[in-house]
C-alpha cells in the first residue's frame, strides 16, 4: 500500500482543497456573481466529502448520498434566489460590486 | 492493472476538478470563470462516478451543469458591462483571506493524517446503490423529501416576484 493508490484520503483531501479555494472565492471577489460561484464551489467540496464517506463507511448506509441530494437541491434554490436579488440590485443600482453595497454601515 | 487506471483517473479528475477552480478564482473575466466553474462541476461528476455514485453524478451534470452554471452565465451576461473596463477583481482582504483558507486547509490535513483510529479504512466502492437510495428517500427521508419540493416551490415563486420589473401604475 503505497500513497500512490487512491483511497478515501485521496478524495477526502480533494474536498478540502475544492472547499479551501472556494472559500478564498467567496472571501475575494468583489462581484457578487463571482461570490455565489465560490459558494458554489464550497458545495461541491462538501458534497465529495459527503459521499466520499458514504462509500467507504465499514458499515454500508446511504446518508451521505441522501444528504448530498438535499445540498444539490438546496444550492439550486439559493442559486436561484441569489441570482434574482443580484439582478434586482443590478436593475436599481448598475454596479454588483459586494463592497460597494454598504448603505447598512452606519 | 485495473487499480492503476483507476488511480490515474482520479488524479486526471482531480487535477481537473483544482484547476477549474484556481479559473474561477483568478480569472478576471467573469464570464471565463464560469466557464471554469463548468469544468470544476463536470469534474466532480467524475469523482462521483469514481466514487461509485453514479446516480448523484447524473443529478450533478443535469443540475448543477445544466441549470445553474447556465443560470450563472446568464445573470453575468446580463449584468456585465466590465469587460472592457478595468476594474479590481479582488477586494483588499485577499492576503488575510489567503491565510485563512490555508489555515483552514492544514487544519483539515492535520485532522485527516493525524493517526487517530477511523471508520472509513474500508476501500471506496460498492455495488449498484440506485434501488437502495431511491427506498431511503422516499421511505427513511420521506419528510425532508416533501419539505425540499416546497422550498423550491418559494423559490421559484420568489425569484420571480424579486426578478419582475417593477409595474409602473
Amino acid at each position: 500500500m503505497n500513497a500512490f493508490v487512491v483511497g478515501p484520503d485521496h478524495f477526502l483531501v480533494a474536498a478540502l482543497a475544492l472547499f479551501a479555494l472556494g472559500l478564498l472565492v467567496t472571501v475575494t471577489r468583489r462581484n457578487a456573481i463571482g461570490v455565489l460561484m465560490g459558494i458554489e464551489l464550497m458545495l461541491n467540496g462538501v458534497n465529495v466529502a459527503l459521499v466520499t464517506l458514504d462509500r467507504s463507511l465499514a458499515a454500508p448506509a446511504l446518508e451521505g448520498q441522501v444528504f448530498a441530494l438535499f445540498v444539490i437541491t438546496v444550492a439550486a434554490a439559493e442559486a436561484v434566489v441569489g441570482l434574482a436579488l443580484i439582478l434586482a440590485v443590478y436593475r436599481s443600482r448598475v454596479s454588483i460590486a459586494v463592497d460597494e453595497l454598504n448603505e447598512l454601515s452606519g | 492493472m485495473d487499480n492503476w487506471i483507476y488511480s490515474l483517473s482520479f488524479y486526471g479528475i482531480a487535477l481537473c476538478a483544482l484547476a477549474g477552480a484556481c479559473g474561477v478564482l483568478f480569472l478576471r473575466n467573469l464570464f471565463h470563470a464560469g466557464l471554469s466553474l463548468i469544468l470544476t462541476l463536470f469534474s466532480v461528476a467524475g469523482l462521483f462516478v469514481l466514487l461509485g455514485a453514479e446516480f448523484l453524478a447524473g443529478v450533478q451534470v443535469l443540475i448543477y451543469v445544466g441549470a445553474i452554471a447556465i443560470l450563472i452565465l446568464f445573470a453575468v451576461m446580463l449584468t456585465q458591462r466590465l469587460t472592457a473596463k478595468r476594474v479590481r477583481v479582488f477586494n483588499r482582504a485577499f492576503l488575510p483571506a489567503l491565510a485563512a483558507a490555508g489555515l483552514f486547509a492544514a487544519a483539515g490535513i492535520w485532522l485527516l493524517f493525524r493517526g487517530e483510529p477511523r471508520p472509513w479504512e474500508r476501500a471506496v466502492g460498492g455495488g449498484d446503490a440506485i434501488p437502495l437510495l431511491a427506498d431511503a428517500l422516499l421511505s427513511k427521508h420521506i419528510l425532508p423529501f416533501e419539505v425540499v419540493s416546497l422550498l423550491l416551490l418559494g423559490a421559484l415563486i420568489g425569484a420571480i416576484v424579486v426578478a419582475r420589473k417593477e409595474e409602473t401604475k
